[in-house]
Parts: structure tokens; sequence; C-alpha cells
């Protein structure tokens, strides 16, 4: 397995997140995702999943313990990070095309390459048509294009997932799904995805951590062992449903922990 | 389109209606010209002295201008301090909603006291009448950016500076000009509050304030309906000014400024 090799790119050593004075987020977290690895959160509400990205992402501090992301503390290491949100938080006075050259723009990459870099941005998430409509015109499927392309933009080795495709009807959520896929084939990202959806985990995954709540904590880590490519073929095989039935089980025992 | 033309002669019809409630009002209750002068009278009145007419309108008119536009200005620095700074926010913003609730007509004199009679203190009411809405609107726009959207150009180590002219500034003027648009009918009540104390500066001229003030104490009732209709149109048309601004610069992007296209 894949994990057991590669070097270690996001590492949890007894991690602690707590707000104020309330009850702890989450307690004594340890996660090591490697290079190249696609790792799913899932669990119940109030388990910290979304806590754990921003860490990640050095958007809050840890209470205890170290996050290191690629050797260097979360901040430092921004700029190999792009975080994908659950709403596409695109900026509504920008065209699609400008909404993504904003990452370019924060980035401040050379300006004269910009228009080439945002047409191959347009084409890799099939937006061409539509690059100088507003985000008000777009359908839910098409603004996470955008969002995904301008986090592309920055040409991340690591992809934060915040739920991004929670919002989408199922056959945009599939189609998004493999899409995702196919891209990560190509650029090897680590990726970091947090969802509701077993299925969606399952489909995506290299390996699948599960959350138990109150406080968030790892009730059991979960190995998929589909082979890669995964396509629409997989999504009709029993060996997906075997697999979603068994991340299933472990989700239902993380709720009794 | 047509739906357009529709509107348009239902609101002809409501007019028209109007006024001929109005003639008949005067005739059944029998009321005297210098208590309601009818419809035609005011008209007469109107095209009769239409130079003094517009004159006070123009000296009106330019007083709001100048109010209004200085109240953009400082009102938006305002907000822009009071958006950087929670603590400046805090300590200062209840004062802004005290602006909104001073009545007008009470700080009138005082300002006529120190400024003296004449255009500046007329500017300077105008002004005060206008700033709360601008700096209430504006600040809200600048601070209710949504959290992810901010988090997002962190992500990117963006500068406060960035954040401030990518993301707040753009974000806050839909609710910058639904500031403007209010203050923009304050501002000539204003410039006719400031009027009515100020006089006018050369005798028989003035603005709709003063004139208005005249034409009362005249009892050239007919002449003053004019002149009220002439500062309602005037405001009107400040009003209309700034909705057309207001598409102008949203209609591409921003739901409000857009006509409604399924009702």
């Amino acid at each position: 397995m894949s994990h057991d090799r590669g070097v270690p790119h996001i590492e949890f050593r007894g991690v602690g997140k707590r707000y104020g004075a309330a009850r702890p987020v989450l307690e004594d977290i340890d996660i090591i995702v490697r290079k190249g690895e696609f790792v799913s959160i899932i669990g119940p509400s109030g388990c910290g999943k979304s806590t754990i990205l921003k860490l990640v992402a050095g958007l809050i501090p840890v209470t205890s313990g170290t996050v290191l992301v690629d050797g260097m503390t979360p901040v430092n290491a921004r700029e190999i990070v792009s975080f994908i949100f659950q709403d596409p938080t695109l900026l509504p006075w920008r065209t699609v095309a400008h909404n993504i050259g904003l990452a370019l723009e924060l980035d401040h990459s050379p300006r004269d390459a910009r228009p080439r870099r945002i047409e191959a941005l347009l084409e890799l998430v099939g937006l061409k048509d539509v690059e100088r409509s507003y985000p008000r015109q777009l359908s839910g499927g098409m603004k996470m294009r955008v969002s995904i392309a301008r986090a592309l933009a920055s040409k991340p080795r690591i992809l934060l997932m915040d739920e991004p495709f929670a919002a989408l009807d199922e056959m945009s959520r599939d189609r998004l799904n493999e899409e995702l896929l196919r891209l990560r084939e190509e650029h090897k990202w680590t990726v970091l995805f947090v969802t509701h959806s077993v299925a969606e985990a399952v489909f995506l995954s290299d390996r699948i951590i599960v959350l138990a709540p109150f406080p968030g904590r790892v009730a059991t880590e979960i190995d998929v062992s589909l082979p890669f490519p995964r396509d629409t073929e997989l999504r009709a095989s029993s060996a997906l449903d075997d697999s979603i039935a068994v991340v299933s089980k472990a989700l239902r025992g993380a709720h009794a922990l | 389109m047509k739906k357009q033309v529709i509107t348009g002669l239902n609101s002809l019809i409501v007019l028209g209606s109007l006024l001929l409630i109005w003639r008949l009002l005067i005739w059944a209750l029998a009321i005297p010209k210098f208590m309601l002068p009818t419809p035609w009278a005011v008209a007469e009145a109107a095209t009769e002295r239409s130079s003094s007419l517009l004159a006070s309108v123009r000296i009106t008119g330019e007083a709001a201008a100048c109010g209004l536009f200085a109240s953009v200005i400082v009102g938006v620095l305002i907000a822009l301090i009071f958006a950087q700074w929670r603590w400046i926010r805090r300590m200062f913003y209840p004062y802004t909603i005290l602006l909104q609730t001073v009545p007008i007509i009470a700080i009138a004199p005082l300002i006529l006291m120190w400024l003296g009679p004449g255009i500046v203190s007329v500017m300077v009411i105008a002004f005060i009448m206008c700033l709360a809405p601008i700096i209430a609107n504006t600040t809200q726009g600048l601070i209710s950016v949504e959290h992810n959207l901010i988090d997002l150009f962190l992500m990117h180590n963006a500068k406060p500076a960035e954040i401030l002219w990518k993301l707040r500034l753009p974000h806050a003027i839909p609710s910058f000009f639904t500031g403007v648009r209010i203050a923009s009918g304050l501002s000539v009540i204003g410039a006719i509050i400031g009027e009515l104390f100020a006089g006018s500066t050369r005798v028989g001229e003035g603005g709709l304030g003063y004139a208005i003030q005249y034409a009362s104490s005249q009892v050239e009732t007919d002449y003053l309906f004019a002149l009220v209709f002439a500062a309602s149109a005037l405001g009107f048309a400040f009003f209309f000014i700034i909705m057309f601004l207001e598409w102008y610069f949203l209609h591409n992007w921003h739901e409000s400024a857009r006509p409604a296209e399924n009702d």
C-alpha cells in the first residue's frame, strides 16, 4: 500500500483544539497523510472534520500538539496548499476568468503569463464557453468548477477540500468526482477531503479516516483497495458496494463511541 | 416592454385622477383660492415665474449636491476607518446613530449662528443629513464579507490592503449605493430646511426653502404649490440619478440592480 512507504506530507502529532473555555473540538489526533495520497475524513457532525482542514491551512492555531505540512508550519506551507470550500466562494463582481485570475494576482505571478494560464485552467475544467459570465449566471456545478480552477491556479501540491460537492445534485457530484480523480492522476496532489458521503469517500480515496465526536478523535482508518483508475464502471460494481458497507459500519461504530 | 408601457399608463391614470379629485374638491367644498389653488392656477404660476422657480431649483440643487458629495467622501472615509479598526468602530458607532436621530431642525439655527447665513451653512446642513446613512450602510458592506472569502485571501497570504481593495471595497458597493440612495433624498430636504433658516443674501432670490417661506408670507399659495412640486421633482431627480449610477455599476453582477425577470 502506497501510504506505507511515501514521505509524510501532512502530519498531526497529538493535536488538540479547543475554542476558548469550551470543551475540546479535537483531542489527541495523530494523522499522517503521505505524499500523493488521497485521504478522506468522514464522521458525524460535531467531530471536528472542518477544524482539521483549517489547522492544516494554518487558519487557526492548535491548542496542543503539532501540525506539520511538508515539514513546515502550516502558515509557512500555504504556498503549496489550496483550500476548496463547501461554497464556491467566488467574487460575484468578477467574471469567471477574473475569478480564476484572482489567485494569480494574489500570488503575484508574472502579469503577462496570466491570460494563457487562465485559458489553460478554463480548458482544464471545461468552462471555455463561460469565461466572460458572472457567477450568478452559472449553475452550482459550474461555480464549483470555477472554484476548483482557481484553487489549481496556484499550482498547489496539497488540496484541502471541505465538502466541496455537498451542495450539488448527485449527477454533477459524480461527474466532478470522476474529473477530480482524472486531474489527480495527472497532477499527483496530496488531497485531504472532508465529506458526509460514504460513497463519495470510498470512490475517491486511498484511505478513509473515521472520526468519532465529542471530542473529535480518530475512531478508525480504513484502506480502500479498489484499483485506479476509477470511473463510471466501478460505480456499478459490487466491489464498490462492499467497501461502502465496510465504511458505513465503521461510521456507525464511531457514532456509538 | 409592453408591461412597462402599461405600468407607465397606470401611473398617468393615477396622476390624472388625483388632479381631478383636487379640482372637484375645490368646487364641491368651495375652497378659496388662497387656501387651495386649482391645478391650473398652480401650472400658470409656475410658467409665469418659471425663471425664478428654476433659479431656486438650481440654488437648492447645487447646495444639496455639494452636501451629498461631501458626505459621500467623508462618510466613506469614516466607514473605511470603522471597517479597519474594530475598537474605533465600537467607540464611535453609537454617535453616528445619534447623528441620525438628532432633529436637524434643532441644529440648523446653531449652524447658521456659527457659519453665518448663506450657501455654506445650507450645504453643511445637507451634509449632516446625508452622513449617517452613508456611514452606516458602507460600514455594514465593508464588514459583512463572508468569512470563507477572507480565509481564501489569507490562504494566498494576502495583505490587509489587498483584502480591502480586492474584497471589502467591491463587496461594499451595493450597500454603499443603498446609503447614497437614502441620502440623496435627505440632501434635498436638508438643503431646503437650511434655506428656511438661512434666508437669502439677495432680496427676492434664494433656494426653494427661502422661496417657500417668502411665498407663504405673501400668501402666494399657487406659487407655493409650484415650489412644493419643484422640490419633490428635485428630490426625485437626485434619486433617479443615483438609481441610474447604481444600475450602471451593478447590473452585471448584483441581483438588486437588475430588473425582475420573472414577475
